[in-house]
């Protein structure tokens, strides 16, 4: 087990490295123009973008300017140029937003997925089964971009039913909180609902064929029993990994579109804002920031993972 | 299984019978048709029925509707609504916004750069893939531990989020590459973007492929033969791979309109004045509460494409792999990760 936390977290490390690089890269070596230029954003004036050449020092060599730039990510002196704010102020503003968001939609994915896969797969082949994959299939293929415009339109202007999703923080008014957020979480976890079920319910319809199930209701436990200690229980540890994937990509994708939509306080909005007056810096620092969280998360999975599967990090040492 | 006929006919004429059984699948591959027709129609529309361009706006213009004068923009901002027919098909689906500008037309021109971007990001994905897989499947050793480890890193960055910095970064300053350059409103730029972070998903099932048929003895054979590695990969191996690359191909065009419409929506992606169905929505959702439709239905028409395409590809890889029914689930995988804007999709996506 050591030994796999070690490998993974080295591997992680590597990752990470690459993210920084590839960022480096991403904003100084690829833009065609002077990226003093490009960070100052369009129509910048002369005077800030040679301050900014001299405060990033563009003529020293990559090796010192990509020096530079991890300095100034992990020190905070990452700044946007119109107006001068720091970065990382700004990020932190909006964290409790986004992790509202994403984790609440998060909850509401495994419990609704979990439940909806369950019951198709004790059903398979019934009427129930069946209107369940159709749901299940109509969720995965809605996007974001349709789904928030049609709720926002209905429930929120028409009828009035939710307001806009204002972030009101919870320990201001928990009800608010939840009232503001229903919405936009339905909307982030919907597609999950969607795909859970139909890889727990295929995992469960594999696990049912299994020779342990067989002896399980040959032994004499009840339907009940065996469904959930020996099938549900299996058919639940590839779902945690997809689960840590899913949710770094979430944090990072669509919950970034889904806070734009509802003009959610978040993370993602200041990243998006930042997009469309042409700001770098803040998009290099949510970069930065969120693909450290995003690599992280997924290697606390993974270990998780090996620790509730030991053919894992069995496996993990006879492979290659 | 038994009114098959299978003696006489060739794999590729059994999928077609297969896939055109699939009622479903073939309803879907007509509704694509009918809207790669539309978006292909966006010409002829925009010069005989609304006279007017995807980007022409009307500030201050008129239109006649049933013989009544009404203003495109109010002098509050507002946009006119949709008109359907009563001005002979201007304005059809109403004004995009406080320009004017002919939402119908934008709506097919739109459509064509996102299609465009779609299918050539997916195109320019797979065959940078193809060869990569090939390579590592049949060098092995060092190149395959090359591009096997990078694929790696690419799947395990949160791709939409560096996908949208590149975007961005060259939205601003254009790419400099070699001999590649893009100047910064570029339509390629957010091909490059969308192609680069996409090839892996295609790229590792493949690679796995080309490993197990260089083990195969027609392979072996040809190497006995004297037949040199870039035949062997692509005149032996490649012609094997046809089923798969298809099938992954049809799949990430849906997957890459996603990513597309996630990154213009942003404003990461197609650059203004020209439109594609994702900044349709940027611009629609401002106006959400009195033009509703100005949002919903570049959205719809987003959903349509991609679900017309996933069903395609899910039918086309049940025909050509009749026994590879147990993919289904690794399909159902591959889209949520790769659908990185729709969910990652991954998603992966959504991604998506």
């Amino acid at each position: 087990m050591l030994r796999f936390v070690v490998r993974r977290l080295l591997a992680m490390v590597g990752v990470l490295f690459a993210v920084s690089v590839i960022v480096f890269v991403v904003f100084m070596v690829l833009p065609k123009q002077n990226p003093a230029q490009t960070l100052a954003g369009k129509n910048a004036t002369p005077v800030l973008v040679e301050s900014i050449e001299a405060e990033w020092g563009f003529d020293d060599s990559l090796v010192v300017q990509y020096a530079t730039m991890m300095k100034k990510v992990f020190t905070g002196d990452l700044t946007s140029y119109k107006p001068r704010i720091p970065v990382d102020d700004q990020i932190k503003e909006g964290i409790p937003a986004t992790f509202s968001l994403t984790i609440g939609a998060a909850v509401i994915w495994l419990f609704f997925g979990l439940l909806l896969g369950y019951l198709s797969a004790i059903r398979a082949g019934g009427w129930l089964d069946r209107i369940l994959t159709g749901v299940s299939i109509a969720g995965i293929s809605i996007p974001v971009f349709l789904l928030a415009p049609v709720l926002l339109y209905f429930l929120t202007y028409k009828w009035e039913i939710f307001p806009n999703a204002q972030y009101v923080d919870f320990t201001e008014d928990p009800y608010e909180w939840a009232r503001h957020l229903i919405l936009p979480w339905f909307t982030l976890a919907l597609l999950s609902i969607g795909f859970y079920s139909r890889v727990l319910r295929s995992n469960m319809l594999d696990v049912m064929n299994e020779d342990y199930v067989r002896t399980a209701r040959a032994k004499g436990l009840s339907e009940r029993q065996v469904m959930t200690k020996h099938v549900l229980r299996n058919s639940l540890i590839p779902v945690i990994t997809l689960f840590g994937l899913d949710f770094g990509a979430t944090i990072a994708g669509t919950a970034i579109i889904t806070e734009v939509l509802y003009s959610l306080d978040g993370v993602g909005l200041y990243a998006a804002e930042a997009v469309r007056k042409f700001e770098l810096p803040p998009i290099m620092g949510v970069a930065i920031y969120g693909a450290f969280f995003v690599v992280f998360v997924n290697a606390l999975v993974d270990i998780a993972y090996a620790y509730l599967d030991p053919r894992v990090r069995l496996g993990e040492s006879a492979s290659e | 299984m038994s009114t098959e006929p299978s003696a006489e006919r060739g794999p590729w004429s059994l999928a077609l019978h297969r896939f055109l059984r699939n009622r479903l699948a073939v309803a879907f591959l007509a509704l694509f048709v009918l809207i790669v027709a539309f978006v292909l129609a966006a010409p002829l529309w925009a010069n005989h029925v609304a006279d007017t361009g995807p980007n022409q706006e009307h500030t201050v213009d008129t239109v006649t509707v049933d013989g009544e004068e009404k203003d495109v923009v109010t002098p509050e901002g507002k946009p006119i609504g949709p008109q359907w027919f009563g001005a002979g098909g201007k304005f059809f689906l109403g004004a995009d916004s406080r320009l004017g500008r002919d939402e119908m037309v934008r709506l097919m021109y739109g459509g064509r750069t996102s299609l465009q971007i779609g299918i050539t990001a997916a195109l320019i994905a797979t065959i940078l893939a193809v060869v990569l897989a090939l390579l590592a499947g049949y060098f092995r050793g060092w190149v395959d531990g090359l591009i096997a480890r990078t694929l790696d890193v690419i799947w395990s960055l949160p791709v939409f989020l560096i996908g949208l910095s590149l975007g961005i970064a060259l939205a601003v300053g254009g790419l400099k590459l070699g001999p590649l350059e893009l100047s910064s409103g570029s339509i390629w730029n957010p091909i490059v973007v969308i192609s680069i972070f996409t090839v892996p998903y295609i790229a590792r099932p493949i690679r796995g492929q080309v490993l197990a048929l260089s083990e195969k003895e027609f392979v072996e054979a040809a190497i006995a033969q004297g037949a040199s590695p870039l035949r062997v990969m692509f005149g032996e191996i490649l012609p094997n791979l046809a089923s798969t690359i298809i099938v992954f191909f049809t799949l990430m065009i849906a997957n890459s309109m996603l990513f597309e419409a996630g990154l213009s929506f942003l404003g990461a992606g197609v650059q203004p004045p020209s439109s594609s169905w994702g900044t349709m929505i940027t611009v629609g959702v401002e106006l959400l509460n009195i033009q509703p439709l100005l949002a919903i239905v570049p959205g719809l028409m987003i959903m349509l494409t991609v679900l017309s395409l996933n069903i395609v590809g899910d039918a086309l890889r049940d025909a050509l792999d009749p026994r590879g029914k147990a993919r289904m689930d690794a399909a159902l995988e591959f889209e949520a990760h790769g659908g990185v804007a729709a969910g990652t999709h991954q998603q992966g996506t959504a991604a998506i």
